[in-house]
């Protein structure tokens, strides 16, 4: 596939209540590699794998929750297009400069109909996963720190009129609809999973009243072992663990769900299927929904409806 | 040494040590669908108004407690901690499970 537009999820900025005590979890616990601290107070983080300066930054606030989604774009050509097709399609934008963020261009953002604040940029410093260009070796030691992901793979977004949000995605950003749930009633869609490249997911939304929810952020793991691995850590850690070790019957992926200290939840996330643009939307009916969410168990676990931040 | 806390409502009582937040000794008394949510502090599922009894908190999320619940002492049962013995009322989400009779719920 000749990817071009969006390339992938870049990186989410995320609020915490404890500075501190969120970068010791986030650096040793969940094993991400600091990159920088900037003067706003802002952390900066990647996964060991990741070659862009960041892709987690946190920040201390009095509420929890996401301060915005960023999404990396083939170009500054392909910037400045979907700028212009994100304003013709009626959707207000904002430049914000260069430098705002460590190591990161320019960047373009706006604000969805689910309230969920999103950016596109082109640019962001390549600091390398440690392990050489040439005659590279399968991984470095900074796999063994923590439960340690590989990316940031995607994220779940609860908000309200998800039917925009979709429209906005697959006809302005170039996304394709993957999977979906439907509403009770059959007539809309409650969640849905949309990709921009052969990820089974970039990106999912379900609908719910409140505005600019975060459900999870998702880390992707190299293996089953490794998620039970990250499982492990959590419990010698009393992590608060949500739902898991299990499979996701939407996606097919396997998962753990937590919380980081400040009720942020996070998955740690391995597999799922590969589809291509061309593939029919796999759909899932509501009252299947907890085959959906947890497919060995079936079940509906009522935090996943209602505990976000 | 724990403290003992109280539900006035639900008339029922826990040991809880200072700690341990009033939410994970809640749960510890098996009243089942008490909504253990992140125990972080950020989604505000475990809000109560405690009603006499000394405490201390952690950071908790402002977007669930207003400067008008704290003077209230309405605060996120997850980020409270016993200073003495305490009694306390269950409020939001969490009261509809925790003050329904065990026989229907
Ligand atoms: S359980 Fe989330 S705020 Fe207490
Ligand atoms: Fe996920």
């Amino acid at each position: 596939m000749a990817m071009t537009g969006v390339l992938r999820p870049g990186h989410a900025q995320v609020r915490v209540l404890d500075l501190e005590e969120s970068v010791h979890f986030y650096r040793d616990v969940l094993g991400l590699v600091e990159t920088g601290r900037d003067a706003t107070g802002r952390v900066y983080f990647k996964c060991w794998d990741e070659r862009d300066h960041s892709s987690y930054v946190i920040r201390q606030a009095d509420s929890a929750g996401l301060d915005f989604f960023g999404w990396r774009v083939l170009d500054k050509a392909t910037l400045d297009r979907l700028d212009a097709d994100l304003q013709a399609y009626g959707i207000k934008t904002e430049r914000i400069p260069a430098g705002e963020m460590l190591e990161t261009g320019e960047r373009v953002r706006f604000t969805l109909p689910s309230g969920h604040v999103m950016e596109l940029y082109a640019e962001k410093t390549k600091v390398g996963n440690g392990i050489p260009l040439v005659n590279p070796a399968p991984w470095s030691k900074a796999r063994d720190h923590g439960i340690a992901p590989i990316r940031l793979d995607h994220a779940l977004l609860y908000g309200p009129n998800v039917a925009e949000v979709q429209k906005i995605f697959t006809e302005v950003l170039g996304f394709y609809l993957v999977e979906r749930v439907l509403t009770p009633d059959g007539n809309g869609n409650a969640a849905i999973w949309l990709s921009c490249g052969q990820k089974v997911h970039d990106v999912a939304f379900a609908e719910y009243p409140e505005p600019g929810k975060l459900h999870h952020c998702s880390f992707l793991m190299e293996s089953w072992d490794q998620v039970l691995r990250a499982g492990d850590i959590m419990s010698m850690n009393t992590v608060p663990v949500d739902i898991g070790p299990t499979r996701h019957g939407v996606t097919r992926g396997c998962t753990i769900y937590a919380w980081d200290p400040s009720g942020n939840r996070f998955e740690t996330f391995f597999g799922g299927h590969l589809p291509y643009p061309d593939y029919e939307t796999m759909t899932w009916t509501f009252d299947n929904f907890g085959q959906g969410l947890d497919y060995p168990q079936r079940k509906l676990h009522e935090t996943f409806l209602t505990v976000v931040s | 040494m724990p403290h003992m806390v109280r539900i006035e409502e639900a008339g029922v009582s826990y040991a809880c040590a200072p700690r341990e937040s009033l939410l994970e000794g809640m749960h510890r008394l098996g009243l089942r669908g008490i909504p253990v949510g992140c125990r972080g502090g950020g989604c505000g599922v475990c809000k109560i108004e405690v009603l006499a009894g000394e405490f201390h908190t952690r950071a908790m999320s402002r977007e669930h407690v207003s400067d008008d619940d704290v003077a209230h002492q309405r605060l996120l049962a997850c980020r409270v901690y016993p200073s003495s013995d305490l009694s306390l009322k269950v409020i939001g989400k969490l009261q509809k499970k925790v003050c329904t009779p065990v026989s229907v719920r």
